[in-house]
């Protein structure tokens, strides 16, 4: 394969961006498709050649691709080089977003049709494709660095895409300053790391992390700070905040962005790093317990929510708090598995999501209902995605959610349990949403002022993609049965297909976890479609409890009234502007003043007069005489 | 060296003075052209020295497109002007900005003959400032910029333009006061006044101690920087001046401060620098993280623009007085990054205000659908304000952090480093607050009609950002020569 394959990956979507802002929206605004074919085109290449590397590096001694690098900045010691790292973990991340990201494009083709910013929204697309993937391939820090905030940047201009809604730019905004938070840690730690080894590449730093040169505090310092990336860019406890509000953004977008592969970056980082993580226990106990902590937390929230997209997001976070507990108990291949077939089943449902948006006008699913019979596509395909993610054998979550269990069992009773808790939660929450949504009778849509919507299955161009996407929900899975896709991740043993497929039934762990998920699905039954127990009642019965999940545990109050508003702004800002103000710039002034005062004082003196000034001369003489007489 | 390529960028926008001054009756139009023709020659001149600059190992060290002419043998001061990797950039920086500031300055309509006249005197005055390597003449220069100065502010400024200007002048006139002290001090103690035959000094009978005149001349340039605490004449004159002035105020007149750090104070006194780097350093992240909080509290744009320099002349400061050879080419190109980001930056409140009429942030809003290309460059100019890689914020940030990280100059170091960071955070707040107020949110019924960016206005942007752009995806492109000023000071400082 020619060196410059991988690079085309990277470079097509760049073109696209380029072509589309730069020639199309200026030249071609009343053809708005063109730019929709344009970016297909450049990411249907983009994942036809990603292909081709993955089968390339599946055949590779060492599953590892040696590209060339470029020397990009040389300053005495200091150099950085332009280039690409191709393993095993690579090659998964392009297949995900390459597929995931061809699938988006497709749908919103229908999703943003008649939208006035159809080349924005796709310019911005391409442009976040190419940095996904850049961020992807790098094999040097400072050049994964500019891809992620790369990502971060397309993230807040696509979040704030209807710019006009004010909630959709504080939203934005407030992902970007969420995000940044951590993308601080990770700076920090890219520094600490060139101090101590005077090296950016990642697979030097892996062999100083594993030759024991980089140890100790050290190590664990950069460790805690690449996670504290992670953290904000994958919307972990404490900086989870930002995720739920970006769903302001148009839902193509959440789906890419905001649930399979920006946010999936966090985890990813870790799993590039990871032999940092490795030789340093605090580190990897840090992110296992976030990751705990985050499934059931995140997961908590979305029991109660009723913006189907909230619902999700919530779901989101939960997951990959997931992925971290599988990095931080199992190993790279856990936490990949997991985030390999999230991005297939959560693209699909955030794609279910908006196809039912489309239909009914709203996100609130206490507005939708009956759709089952109108919308069969999208039903179809959601409940696929809905049973995946519930970890419903045989589809693909199972087979991720079971690694990880069984991992965190053997790692620690307490994050085991909560798992557990959290698979519950996630298969009640889901079909929440279904039986909420695709059950029932139809209860009117939005109550917006352009009368009632009559809901209707999306066009092909939309159900086509979510097909594609509820196959590989199922299938995507079956790749790890064997243990093949654990094998090409670098660690696991490979067994028989038949005897994985159906062997893993005979083990306790995955049939208690079915169990829970069956217990779930029965309870969102009893309460939404049968009715045995009204809703209104549980909530009543557990009113505080409600309504802490409902306000979030107040953390958006506590960040950004308290925190923001009342410590920051309001205060420490507001005093050093006050002293500015008055101290610092009042000390000039006062400089001023007082010389223009001295001034005034002293022109008093210059009076005219010549008698004055004789007399002042006959004193000032008198008194010279005086004091030599006295002391000379 | 046969033709005068140095005195030829210094002296062209002087020579379109001439011009001007001697056009009978001239038209509004034809005095622009003439300003924007003499100070477009001016900067395809210093770009072909950037071209022509020898980049070689042999070169470092070396001043180069020197030239020296005896000017007051009295005193032995010479007519010196020369460039190297510290000054090429600046020079560049300001022929750069000063041809932007004519388009900035086209639809002036106040005494233009008057005001291009002044104009182009900043440019020449500004311009010598970089390329003097004799102190008087430094000196001279540094001078002559406040007269063009304190007129443009107090005839074409608005608001409190009397009060501003005034300020601005004697605050710099106390710092030159100080400045000249110290050159008088060192010209007593050598008897010479060649800016690149005093590096390292060391005589055994100075005049008054070494440290006394590094921070007689420090002083001076940490006014022009400004350094917290000697900010405040800045954001009144920011936002009094009128645009172009305020482009090139930020862009270029507050780089004479840092580059007179780098020239005079770093590499006369190498010794005293390192030992005071300590205190320095600190009051440098003082400075972002005070600038960064007070910028928080704005609600005039100009004003806001202008607080954000002082937080980002910070890292100037930090890069400086960290003194390695990456902090110190990070300063340098922190400086230029800076000169072109607020360029842009307050060349974008000037469109706004021209077509809104309104700076004040809590009156603005929606005004994307009405300007979508002001807003696409003021974004652009934003982000690369708040370091976001691919611009030239994020290469000239990233390399000076890295280079203060991996100091060893200054003992902790590291934590001042990580304290400068954490104003990047600060950063995107302010940025982005102002952005979502000036632009985001439902359209305003006032701002109905209000047009967007014309042509000359778009020329003048879009090359703000091509710059931006450029550098930020290559930085090399400049620090390849940078790194090669830097390198015999750093070998002066000996670490």
């Amino acid at each position: 394969m020619p060196h410059q394959v991988p690079w085309l990956i990277f470079l097509l979507p760049l073109f696209s961006f380029i072509l589309v802002s730069f020639i199309l929206r200026p030249f071609f605004n009343h053809r708005p498709k063109l730019g929709g074919y344009v970016t297909i085109a450049a990411i249907g290449t983009a994942c036809v050649l990603s292909f081709w590397v993955v089968a390339e590096v599946f055949g590779a001694p060492g599953h590892k691709l040696e590209i060339p690098d470029i020397q990009w900045l040389l300053i005495s010691d200091f150099s950085i080089h332009i280039g690409l790292m191709i393993d095993s973990l690579t090659a998964v991340m392009l297949v995900v977003v390459t597929v995931v990201s061809l699938m988006v494009q497709i749908y919103s083709q229908g999703y943003m049709e008649g939208d006035p910013g159809y080349h924005r929204y796709y310019a911005f697309m391409s442009l976040f494709t190419a940095c996904m993937l850049g961020l992807v391939m790098a094999d040097n820090l400072v050049f994964m660095y500019l891809f992620w905030e790369g990502v971060g940047l397309c993230s807040y201009l696509l979040i704030g895409f209807w710019f006009h809604k004010p909630s959709a730019a504080d939203a934005a905004k407030k992902a970007f300053i969420v995000t940044r938070f951590g993308d601080l840690g990770f700076l920090a730690a890219i520094l600490l790391l060139f101090y101590t080894t005077g090296t950016f590449d990642i697979e030097e730093l892996h062999g100083l992390a594993i030759a024991g040169v980089l140890a100790g505090t050290t190590l664990t310092w950069v460790a805690i700070g690449i996670f504290a990336g992670a953290v904000g860019k994958s919307a972990q406890f404490p900086l989870h905040v930002w995720l739920p509000d970006a769903m302001e953004g148009p839902t193509p977008v959440s789906s890419l962005i905001h649930a399979a592969t920006m946010v999936a970056a966090g985890v990813f980082l870790v799993a590039r790093m990871y032999p940092l993580f490795e030789y340093s226990e605090v580190a990897l106990t840090t992110v296992a317990v976030i990751g705990g902590f985050t499934a059931i937390f995140a997961a908590s929230m979305g029991l109660v929510m009723t913006d189907i997209k909230r619902v999700l997001a919530y779901s989101t976070i939960s997951q990959l708090g997931y992925m971290m507990l599988g990095l931080g108990t199992g190993g790279i291949a856990i936490g990949m598995f997991h985030l390999f077939n999230h991005a297939f089943f959560k693209c699909l449902l955030f794609l279910g999501a908006g196809s039912v948006n489309h239909s009914t006008g709203t996100f609130d699913i206490r507005e939708m209902g009956g759709l089952r019979k109108v919308m069969p596509w999208t039903y179809a395909t959601f409940l696929i995605a809905s049973l995946s993610i519930a970890g419903i054998w045989p589809l693909s979550g199972f087979w991720s959610k079971d690694e990880i269990v069984v991992s965190s069992f053997a790692n620690n009773p307490i994050l085991f349990y909560l798992a557990m808790i959290t698979v519950f939660m996630t298969a009640f929450y889901m079909f929440r949403v279904i039986f909420l949504t695709f059950g029932g009778e139809y209860r009117g849509g939005a109550s917006s002022e352009h009368g009632s919507h009559e809901p209707h299955e999306s066009s092909r161009v939309m159900v086509i993609p979510m097909v594609v996407l509820a196959v590989l929900a199922v299938f995507s899975g079956w790749l790890n049965v064997t243990g093949a896709f654990g094998a090409f991740m670098g660690h696991g043993e490979v067994c028989g297909f038949a005897e994985g497929f159906f062997g893993i039934l005979t083990h306790p762990l995955p049939l208690i976890s079915l169990l829970l998920a069956g217990l779930g699905i029965l309870l969102a039954y009893a309460m939404y479609s049968a009715k045995w127990v009204s809703a209104e009642a549980v909530g009543r019965a557990f009113r505080p409890l409600y309504t802490l999940l409902y306000r979030k545990y107040w953390f958006d109050e506590l960040y950004e009234k308290v925190i923001v508003v009342r410590v920051l702004v309001d205060g420490l800002c507001a005093a050093l502007d006050f002293f500015d103000a008055r101290v610092v710039d009042g000390a000039v002034n006062g400089v001023g003043d007082g010389t223009a005062a001295a001034g005034n004082a002293l022109r008093r003196v210059q009076t005219g007069q010549l008698q004055v000034y004789v007399m002042a001369i006959a004193v000032g003489v008198v008194a010279i005489a005086v004091f030599c007489y006295l002391f000379g | 060296m046969d033709f005068g390529y140095l005195t030829a960028i210094l002296f062209l926008p002087l020579a379109g003075i001439i011009v001007i001054a001697l056009l009978p009756k001239p038209q509004a139009r034809t005095i622009r052209l003439t300003a924007l023709t003499f100070t477009l020659a001016s900067f395809i001149l210093s770009i072909a020295v950037f071209c022509l600059f020898d980049r070689s190992a042999g070169a470092i060290g070396q001043m180069q497109f020197e030239e020296k002419i005896s000017w007051i043998p009295a005193i032995n001061a010479f007519y010196h002007l020369g460039v190297d990797g510290l000054s090429l950039p600046m020079v560049i920086l300001m022929t750069f900005l000063g041809f932007l500031a004519v388009l900035v300055s086209w639809k002036i309509e106040l005494r233009p003959r008057e005001y291009f006249i002044w104009l182009l005197l900043l440019e020449t005055s500004i311009l010598g400032v970089f390329c003097s390597l004799d102190l008087v003449l430094f000196f001279l220069f540094w001078e002559l910029e406040l007269i063009p100065m304190y007129f443009l502010i107090s005839i074409w400024g608005s608001g409190r333009k009397e009060y501003a200007a005034n300020k601005y002048l004697i605050y710099t006139l106390v710092g030159s006061a100080m400045m000249l002290a110290g050159i008088l001090s060192i010209y007593f103690t050598t008897g010479s006044l060649g800016m690149m035959g005093l590096c390292g000094l060391s005589v055994a009978s100075p005049v008054i101690p070494f440290a006394a005149m590094f921070f007689l001349l420090f002083i001076g340039f940490a006014i022009k920087l400004p350094m917290v605490p000697l900010h405040t004449w800045l954001p009144d004159a920011h936002t009094n001046a009128p645009t172009a002035v305020s482009v090139i105020l930020a862009g270029a007149l507050l780089k004479m401060g840092g580059y007179g750090m780098i020239r005079l104070c770093v590499s006369i006194f190498p010794e005293i620098a390192l030992r005071y780097a300590p205190l320095l350093v600190a009051l440098a992240v003082v400075g972002v993280l005070y600038g960064a909080a007070v910028t928080m509290r704005q609600r005039d744009l100009k004003r806001l623009i202008a607080y954000s320099s002082v937080s980002h002349m910070g890292y100037v400061l930090l890069g400086i007085f960290a003194l390695s050879q990456i902090s110190l080419t990070g300063a340098v190109l922190q400086m230029f990054s800076h000169g072109v980001i607020t360029g842009l930056l307050f060349a974008m409140v000037g469109l706004v205000y021209d077509k809104a009429h309104e700076r004040n942030l809590d009156n603005l809003g929606g005004l994307a659908r009405r300007m979508p290309v002001i807003t696409v460059v003021f974004t652009v100019a934003g982000l690369a304000s708040l370091g976001l890689p691919g611009t030239c914020g994020f290469a000239a940030e990233f390399i000076t952090f890295v280079g203060c990280f991996s100091s060893t100059a200054v003992g902790g170091i590291q934590i001042y480093t990580l304290l400068g960071v954490l104003g990047i955070v600060l950063t995107a707040g302010y940025i982005l607050w102002m952005l979502q107020k000036v632009f985001y949110g439902s359209p305003l019924e006032k701002y109905d009609g209000v047009p967007d960016a014309d042509n000359i206005e778009k020329v003048c942007i879009f090359s703000f950002v091509a710059v931006i752009m450029l550098i930020g995806v290559y930085p090399a492109i400049l620090t390849d020569v940078i790194k090669m000023g830097i390198m015999p000071i750093v070998k002066l400082i000996g670490l």
